[in-house]
Parts: structure tokens; sequence; C-alpha cells
């Protein structure tokens, strides 16, 4: 059986249509802008948030485009100003970014790190965006931070955790204003032994993902210093709802300390199974029995309701720091005021954090006098500002990590109001955080150096 | 022309000029207006929408000729573009290899997961295929983390072996090429409001879906696409004649798999990075959508399915509030917000509600997809053309 009928004409045809398709790319060279990619036009600039509308962390982007909105109005000189007026460096006055007013997109990460990239080359190729910001996953952070780079925007993280997005993964244009897994271990570690005591056994559940290892990597060698011991770690599938199998022999193993590295749904989920079976109530090796979540949010503490009461975690801000720890903290009281004039309720740490990454990148344009990525990354490079709301607070310039006073949390036991569910039980101050850059936790990676594209 | 009737030359020759001129098309309102929106002519989205055109083609092979509902398509997709991403990050960051050992390694994989899946047929065929895909899926995230970057995903990086390619200029990321050609390399046509962009790897991406298309026509005017059908029609009825089926189911499997690793290798050739959300069980059911909305079984149907959902995702999910406020904003206020609430579900984080509606609508109304519209419009002209005598213009329409 055979299709070829070919002719003299036949064939002329085709190799005509394929001598054209061959011919086709190469008159088509990359374009010569001066300068760097997306240099903005006229008397406006473009930033692009990238947040999860659907997904599991639909809530948290929610949060995070309302802080997006709330920071562009601030940054065109609308609103009270908010933490402008506390912000260490006084660069910015409310006229926009180098006196262009700041427009923005928005997209949907769906929480995919595929969808996200789709979705901020979209606002690179289409809208022309500056600058790329938002997430609430680590897949996602690692993704877009490295088509960033690659395609020569800035990225300012949002909500990511694991270390890999500072570690092994992180890039010369993506800077990281949230804090990582080795903090909360850090963090968290003297205050577990000063409360529990030295000589625990933890039992350890972890999400089976990046995320879940490098945390549980940073709890474990933090607590291990301080002479608890771990008895078992267990990878649980991310897509688990019922944890009782898992939990069950944590009773038998004689641990006497649960320490859940679990996120969103996952901790809602296996906290709520661990309380059900009566972990709490349990005595083992004559100590109480305690449960531990190293990463908090407001919105997984409103998840697992009752549950949480007593708990400890870490968070990498609270909309209360200021009211309760005093101005060392100062900028809180004036985000979560108007943030809560505007929306009618206190922002989630994921808000805050993504603020506060507008405000620093306008900033940063703004004392380099220029929207080119490398000037940015030189304005941000070592920078060390105050005013909005952890502290005083370093970009380090070895990895585009901040090092910040992290929050140690505590589940209320008699909440207020839904907004109220966790107290602050101490702040670990920065140099008790801070790692050398090449820390075996974060090896593997190197910046690069910076982009700015075509 | 290239061995085909007059009829599909036309069609893949319809298919080439649309393929040629998407810059044109899909940009079809200017710069700055309100509509400017709605164009989808950016090099990232009309990448996507060949690319997702192939998987689709590739996936029409197996369930529009043997009926075979594969619900795990997805898997060879993402295996592809992990075998892709290997390719760039150990040999050289050229796409032929790339590509070529992405479709390779899809078709070994397909081999493996349609000798075990084919053994059974309709409801338990299409849920076996889902077990492996949800299975290669949770692999990818987790248990392969060393292999496969887990949650974060692989991307090349400066320090990677690359034993081909020579060391990287200092500050310089890798990018992909085609023989020196970048792929993110594109030129501007500005022509009074209006810019058109033409991009490398588009064009590329593009002539591969051609030659793909091409490929598919064949394989439906062949006589494997004869005995594909028959499988369709009636398999029992194939078996009792003394025929085995199975070799022709396994081969268009084990093709439709090669389209779909096509499609993975081209998306990391495109977009140097995978992440294992790309072998998710929605994945797998898009291509199904894709191809059950153009139209299953017809030639062209799948692209325009593919291109239809591509473009609803990328352009609706992100039209916001603001962006609808701008568009009301010559209404009286009190309307103008009432419009906005109205619009507010469906765009943005919506789409998959107006998609969902579509789909509803398509499925009801026309049940062999956008091609049956497509067809209905044109029946409607030719009616008229045919028969311009008839006094009031309309003709009966005979009884099916």
């Amino acid at each position: 059986m055979s299709f070829s009928n070919l002719t003299r004409r036949g064939l002329i045809k085709t190799s005509a249509a394929a001598g054209a398709g061959l011919a086709l790319p190469t008159y088509l060279s990359a374009a010569s802008h001066a300068g760097y990619t997306n240099a903005p036009q006229g008397d406006t600039v473009t930033l692009g948030f990238n947040v999860p509308q659907s997904g599991p962390y639909a809530d948290e982007g929610a949060d995070e485009l309302r802080a997006f909105e709330l920071a562009v109005e601030h940054l065109n000189g609308g609103g009270d100003g908010g933490m402008m007026q506390t912000f260490s460096s006084k660069a910015l006055n409310g006229t926009g970014i180098l006196g262009k007013k700041v427009e923005y997109v928005t997209g949907d990460t769906q929480t995919k790190s595929d969808a996200a990239r789709a979705s901020a080359k979209s606002m690179i190729e289409k809208d022309g965006a500056v600058m790329i910001s938002g997430g609430s996953s680590s897949g996602v952070a690692v993704a877009v931070q490295a088509l960033c780079q690659e395609a020569g925007v800035i990225f300012m993280a949002g909500l990511t955790h694991a270390n890999d997005t500072t570690g092994k993964d992180k890039r010369a244009n993506g800077f990281r204003h949230f804090f990582n897994s080795y903090m909360s271990g850090a963090a968290l570690a003297p205050i577990l032994a000063n409360e529990y005591g030295k000589d625990r056994k933890a039992y350890h559940l972890t999400a089976d993902y990046n995320w879940g290892y490098t945390t549980e990597e940073a709890v474990r060698s933090s607590t291990e210093a301080f002479g608890w011991e771990t008895v078992n770690a267990v990878k649980t599938p991310l897509t688990q709802t019922d944890f009782s199998a898992y939990i069950a022999p944590v009773l038998q193993s004689g641990a006497d300390v649960l320490v859940l590295n679990h996120y969103g749904g996952n901790m809602v989920n296996s906290l709520t199974n661990a309380v059900q079976f009566g972990l709490r109530d349990k005595m083992v090796n004559g100590k109480k029995f305690e449960i531990v979540v190293p990463l908090y949010s407001e919105l997984m503490a409103r998840g697992a309701g009752a549950n949480i009461k007593g708990i400890l975690g870490s968070q990498n801000w609270d909309w209360k720091l200021e009211d309760q720890l005093g101005s060392r903290y100062s900028g809180t009281n004036a985000f979560v005021q108007s943030f809560g004039t505007k929306y009618g309720f206190p922002p989630s740490q994921a808000a805050h954090t993504c603020y506060v990454q507008t405000m620093l990148y306008a900033d940063a344009v703004t004392r380099a006098g220029s929207f080119n990525p490398c000037a940015v990354v030189e304005a941000l490079e070592g920078f060390e500002f105050d005013g909005m709301g952890n502290g005083p607070t370093l970009y380090r310039a070895d990895d585009h990590q901040c090092f910040k006073d992290v929050v140690v949390v505590k589940g209320k036991e008699n909440p207020e109001n839904e907004y109220d569910l966790v107290e602050i039980v101490e702040v670990t101050p920065a140099d008790q955080v801070t790692y050398a850059p090449d820390h075996e936790q974060f090896a593997g990676g190197s910046l690069g150096s910076c982009n700015a594209g075509a | 022309m290239f061995g085909l009737s007059k009829r599909d030359a036309g069609l893949l020759f319809v298919v080439a000029l649309l393929c040629l001129f998407a810059p044109f098309i899909l940009n079809p309102f200017p710069e700055g207006s309100a509509m400017a929106q709605f164009n989808g002519g950016y090099p990232d989205l009309m990448q996507r929408l060949v690319i997702f055109g192939i998987f689709a083609i590739g996936f029409n092979i197996l369930f529009g000729l043997t009926g075979y509902l594969s619900f795990g398509h997805a898997a060879f997709l993402g295996v592809g573009s992990y075998a892709a991403i290997w390719m760039m990050k150990l040999l050289t960051m050229n796409v032929i290899p790339a590509i070529m050992v992405s479709v390779l390694v899809a078709g070994l994989f397909s081999l493996l997961v349609g000798w075990i899946s084919l053994r059974r047929s309709g409801i338990y065929f299409s849920i076996l295929t889902l077990a492996f895909a949800q299975m290669s899926y949770a692999l990818a995230y987790s248990v392969l983390t060393p292999i496969t970057g887990g949650e974060t995903g692989l991307q090349p990086k400066h320090t990677d072996p690359r034993i081909l390619d020579g060391a990287l200029p200092a500050g310089q990321s890798p990018r992909a090429n085609l023989f020196g050609l970048d792929m993110k390399a594109s030129t501007q046509l500005q022509l009074g409001d209006w810019v058109f962009t033409f991009n490398a790897g588009y064009y590329i991406a593009a002539a591969i879906m051609l030659v793909a298309f091409y490929l598919s026509i064949r394989i439906f005017r062949s006589p494997l696409g004869m005995m594909l059908r028959a499988v369709k029609s009636n398999q029992q009825r194939m078996n009792y004649t003394g025929l085995n089926s199975k070799p022709y189911t396994l081969a268009a499997f084990v093709i439709s798999g090669m389209y779909a690793g096509l499609a993975g290798g081209l998306l990391v050739a495109m977009d140097t990075q995978v992440g294992a959300e790309r072998m998710f069980w929605t994945a797998s059911g898009e291509v199904v959508l894709m191809t059950i909305l153009g139209g299953a079984g017809t030639l062209i149907g799948p692209i325009l399915g593919a291109g239809f959902i591509k473009y609803m995702e990328n352009i609706v999910s992100k039209i916001n509030d603001n962006v609808l406020h701008g568009w009301f904003s010559f209404m009286p206020d009190g309307i103008e917000n009432f419009m906005v609430t109205i619009i507010h579900p469906f765009v943005g984080k919506g789409w998959h509600l107006t998609l969902g509606l579509l789909f509803m609508l398509v499925v009801i109304f026309l049940p062999g997809g956008l091609v049956e519209g497509g067809q209905r419009i044109g029946n409607l002209f030719k009616r008229k053309k045919a028969d311009p005598k008839s006094p009031d213009g309309t003709t009966t329409t005979p009884a099916e």
C-alpha cells in the first residue's frame, strides 16, 4: 500500500513549502531593545501580581491580592500611606514610582508551576510587567523565579517557606522577604527546650514533598542540638485527608512530642486527627504529650478551630506584634490600620509579606533611579531597613533572603474573635536564626548574575 | 499533494495559513484599547495553542478512532517533559535531542502502560490509565524527587554539566535554542496602533504541529485508520472474524503516547521547566475536554478545542474587577457596579465556570463539537447557493 503519487509539480511545490518553512526562522532575530526588558513607556509602570485564586491556597491568594491593591494605592498617593510613614527609607513620596503611576495586572497561579509560569509569561510578554510578585507555595515560587531570571525582570517572592527558594534554587533576580524552614527550626528549638524540657523524644509526620523535607530537616537538626531525640520520621502523602493510620503508631513508638510538618489542609486534618486520638491528654515517659506545628498561619488556625489551642509554632509576622511587644515592630499598626479600614479585618502574614515586598521594590527602584533589574538588584542587596513591622531587617546579598526576628506563637486558649486565634509566645531575635550562606541545608545553588533581558 | 486527497490537502493548507498568520489573527485589537485584553497574540499563548494542539491531535488518534477513552494521557506528556529537561541538563540546550528523546521515552512508557491497560476496554481501561497517570504524578511529586525535583520541578541551571555545549559566558542563563536560534527570539511589527509579535519558538512549534497534523491525516486515511475505526464500531465482531485487534489498539495507543511526549518535549523547549502538576489527572481530563469540545474523531476538531481552552484559561482568567470597572466606566455608578457584580463570577478565578457553561452548551447543542458548528454554518450558506430559485430562500430539510 503506497500513498505517494510523486509528480514533478508536486515535488517542486513540496520543496518550495519546505524551503519557506526552513528559511522562516532565520530572518526572525531577537528584538534589539536598548536597556532592559519591559522598560516602562509613558507615565505608567505595570507590576504583575500572580497569586493563587483557585486551588488549595485560594484564601491566602485573595488576602495577598488585597495587600497588593493596598500597596499600589499607597504608592500612588491614595489612602493613609500605610507603612510609608514608618519605613526607614524615605525615598517614596506617594507619586508612584519614579513619578510614574503604578498600574497592575493580576493572574491565577492555581498553585501549579505550569499555570503560574504561563500567567507570569503573559504578564511579561503581553502586559509589559517589569516586576512579578506573589505566590503561596515554594514550587510556584521557584518556577516563577527561574522564569523571571530568564526573562530579565525582578521577582519578589510572596509566601514561600522552603529553604530551596533562597537555597539550591536561588536566582539573582529573585528576592524573598518571608522566612524559611531553617529559621522556623532555629526559632522554635530554644523555646521548645524551655517549655517542654531537653530530654524529649520527637516523632515527625512530614508532608511528602520538598517543603516538608526541608522543614523536617530544619526542625530535627535544631531540636537535636538541644538534646532531643528523633524517634521516627514518617512521610505522609500530600493528598492524605485521614491521618488516623499515621497517628496510631505514634503512641506505640515511645515518643512524647509529635511534630507535624504539614501545611494548609494537611495540617488542619492531621492536627484534628491527633487531638481526636487524645494524644494531648496522654502522659508518656512521665511527661505530658505535646504537639508542634513548625509553620503557622491564621487561615490554618481558623480551619483547625479549638484543636489549635496551646500548640506551638512559628510565624513570619503577626498583626498584634506592635501592640504587644512595642515600637521595635513599628509599621505593624500602620499597616493593620490601613488594611483594616479598607477591608474590615486584620491582614494575614501572607498579606503582610506581599505588601512589604511591593514597597521594598518601589523603594529600591527609587533609590536606584532606574527600573533596570540590575540596578534594582544592586539597591536591594545588603539593604538594611526598619519600620516594616519586623524590626530591623537585612536583605542579605549572598542569597537574597531577608533576616529578621521570628515570631513564636501558640494557639490561644480563649480567643476573643475569629481573627485573634494565636498568642505571641516569644520573638526569637534575628541573630539566632541567621546562618552562613553556605549552610548545608542551603547548599548546591548559586545566584548567578543579574539578567536585565533584552 | 503530499499523497492527500484534495479535500485533506485543503484542510492542511488552511491550518498552515492559520499558523502562519496567527500573530495577526490573535491580535485583532489595537494596543491600549479596552479590547486589547482579548488579544492573544503573545508568544507564550501562541506556543501553548499549537503545542496543546499536538497533544489533542495525538489523543484524537486513540479516542477519536478507536473509542478507547484514556484518562491518563498527561502522564506521557509529563514523562516526555522530564526526558527533555534531562537532555537539556546533561547534553545540550539545543532542542533537537530534547524533543527526539522525549518522543522516544514517552513511546516506551506508553508501550508499557498500553500493554497492561489494553487488556481491558471501556470504563476499566479508562480507570487503569487514570491509575497509571496518578501513580506517575505521585512518584514525580514525592518518591522520585531526586530525579524529578518534586514540588519545585526542574529547570536548567548554569551549573549543569551539558557535555555538548561550551561553557556559558559569564552572567548568561542557559537558553533553549535551535542551532543558536534562541526560542525566545521575537521580532515586532508595528502598524499604527497594532503591534504584532513574531516569535521563533512559536514558528518552530507550529511547523512541528503541521507535520504532526499531516501524519494524523495520513493515519486517518490509512488501512490502519480503517482498522481502528472498526475497533470503535464493533470490536467483538472484529474479533469473531478472526482478527486480533490488540496490535492495532496498542499501535494507536503508542502513537498517541508519542504525540503526547512530543508535546511535552516542545513545552520544555519553549519554556524550560517541568513541574509534576503537568501529570495531574486534571491535565488528563483537559485533553479529553479539548477533543470533545472541538469534535472527537474529526481531523481539525482537537486543534480548535485545544486553542479554545488555552485561550480561555490565559485570557479570561486575567480579567479582574479593575478591568471590568474600566469597561463599564461610561455607565452611571450604580449600573456600573451592578454590571461588575454580575460579570465578576465568570471572569478571573471564575474562568472555570465560564468554560464549564460553554462546554455544556457545546455538548447539548453541538454534540459533534465546534466542527459541527462550523459545518452547520457552512451548510447554511451552501444550501442558499445551491437553491437560489426557491421562492422564500428556504428549503425543506429531509428527515434524517
